[in-house]
């Protein structure tokens, strides 16, 4: 077993319910020991950084320096998450203002962060960590034939330099291939989702979701994985207002990864909670 | 501070606070070295639907108008997608320094009323200041009710099959170290004052 100090993140809890149940099982059935943070806050999010980016910074930092008292990889499950942690982090460790501002604010709660924590997705954890070799041995049930595809959305091999490659990452269809799915050839793997575009302008967001699904199933895919709570919400839940409005016909079930992954391992679904998704995959659950 | 007391006659003086905020961007003085070729404007899902494109930014910025920008839906139709900052050839990070220019807007109250994205932040940023983390349930409702109730009601099915799956938690969980938050925050205002 190979221990990770784990960060669900605040859609874990209720929203993406079934991506925290399925990651940690997943993990468990890989040979990675998630322990999850105590008493972690929110991360910060895109939606905090937009009215005050110090005082968002100010809450990862809090969050690090806690990870650091445990001194093991901080794994993550979403993007947006990732991203602030990373930034966070980057600032905490650049020597500048900043840096002298958000130390000095951890001290008044007798915290402090040296800049040791690494901060990573649970997609390198497993493709980069644990590898091919020990995931294929774990393959129970070889997923012939399904078609899915490999999104990636963005936050995380974007900005460049942290993770993958920016304009078109890779780790995910490997991933897929190695538990004998067929990642697609899916061109808008990396592009936007619209994040909380969704709730405050819903009207270009739907556009951006309509041209996603439809690229996946031109691209013959039979569903999609996603790696971030957000972009599963947007592209699950408003498939019938979008079929609607650009008169295309959606009823594509949105994975999130870890579910697939399990699928494969042979776990039940009380494990991956497959059946709280919004868009019914049982008939693709039950093929295998 | 005196500076939120800036009114729309002090414009001119955003030029000076936006360099100042801008400071703890990495490289933020790549912002000099802009060629204004667009491939931000070129990169961005949403630029279409924006008053003013993401080159155009720069340009306004340079001639002092940023007041502009912020009073513009432009900053508040970026999605944070970082593909102007992965393609800028001069290395500009624009997505951070969209973050840069949101906090201003709230900061200075220079944004428009129409504008849902900051009252979405708001409610956001309020929730979590109370207990942690976000309550999904209690940031949506605060956000509906102040932009449009009759929003809320087309919300009430999707929210409905969420509840039955378990995905939807009506009541907020608060953590333990609250008092920690309000204190780090307490000492970062004052840290900034320094």
């Amino acid at each position: 077993m190979k221990d990770y100090t784990y960060y669900p993140g605040c859609s874990a809890e209720a929203s993406s319910k079934p991506y925290d149940v399925s990651a940690r099982n997943v993990a468990r059935a890989v040979g990675v020991q998630l322990i999850e943070l105590q008493d972690w806050n929110c991360c910060g999010a895109t939606t905090y950084m937009s009215v005050e980016e110090k005082r968002a910074m100010a809450l990862s930092a809090r969050n690090l320096a806690l990870a650091e008292k445990e001194d093991r990889d901080l794994v993550t499950i979403c993007n947006g998450c990732y991203c602030v942690l990373t930034k966070t982090h980057e600032c905490m460790t650049a020597g500048g203002d900043l840096e002298r501002q958000l130390a000095g604010a951890l001290q008044a709660a007798d915290l402090e962060y040296r800049g040791t924590v690494k901060v990573r997705h649970l997609l390198d954890v497993l493709v980069n960590d644990i590898g091919e070799d020990e995931i294929r041995s774990k393959v129970k049930k070889e997923l012939k034939g399904l078609k899915i595809a490999p999104y990636y959305g963005c936050q995380l091999s974007r900005p460049k330099g942290r993770f993958g490659d920016p304009e078109f990452p890779t780790e995910l269809d490997d991933l897929l291939s190695w538990l004998g799915a067929e990642p697609v050839w899916y061109p808008l793997k990396a592009k936007c989702c619209g994040g909380m575009l969704m709730t405050v302008q819903p009207g270009v967001c739907e556009e951006m979701v309509y041209k996603l699904l439809s690229a996946a199933i031109d691209s013959g895919a039979e569903c999609l994985a996603t790696l971030c709570p957000l972009c599963q919400m947007n592209l699950e839940a408003y498939q019938e207002k979008i079929s609607r409005k650009f008169g295309r016909r959606f009823e594509l079930p949105i994975f999130y990864f870890t579910q697939i992954i399990g699928l494969a391992l042979g776990l039940d679904d009380s494990e991956l909670l497959i059946g709280d998704n919004l868009i019914s995959s049982g008939s693709i659950a039950a093929r295998y | 501070m005196a500076q939120d007391t800036l009114v729309s006659a002090d414009v001119g003086s955003l030029n000076e606070v936006f360099l100042k905020e801008l400071a703890h961007v990495p490289e933020w003085e790549k912002i000099r070295t802009c060629i204004q070729c667009g491939t931000c404007t070129a990169s961005c899902p949403t630029s279409r639907t924006m008053d003013y494109k993401p080159r155009e930014i720069v340009g306004l910025f340079r001639a002092g108008m940023l007041d502009k920008v912020l009073r513009s839906n432009t900053v508040w139709t970026c999605a944070s997608c970082y593909y102007c900052s992965t393609r800028c050839p001069s290395g500009i990070r624009l997505s951070d320094i969209m973050y840069v220019l949101r906090s201003l807007g709230i900061k200075f109250g220079l944004f428009s009323r129409r504008e849902a994205y900051p009252v979405l932040a708001k409610a956001f940023a309020k929730v979590v200041d109370r207990y942690g983390r976000n309550a999904e349930m209690e940031m949506l409702t605060r956000f509906y009710l102040s932009t449009g109730p009759l929003r809320l009601k087309d919300q009430i099915g999707l929210g409905f099959k969420m509840f039955r799956r378990g995905r939807l938690h009506l009541l907020p969980k608060a953590i333990q170290g609250r008092r920690d938050i309000e204190k780090i925050m307490a000492r970062l205002k004052e840290e900034e004052a320094r």
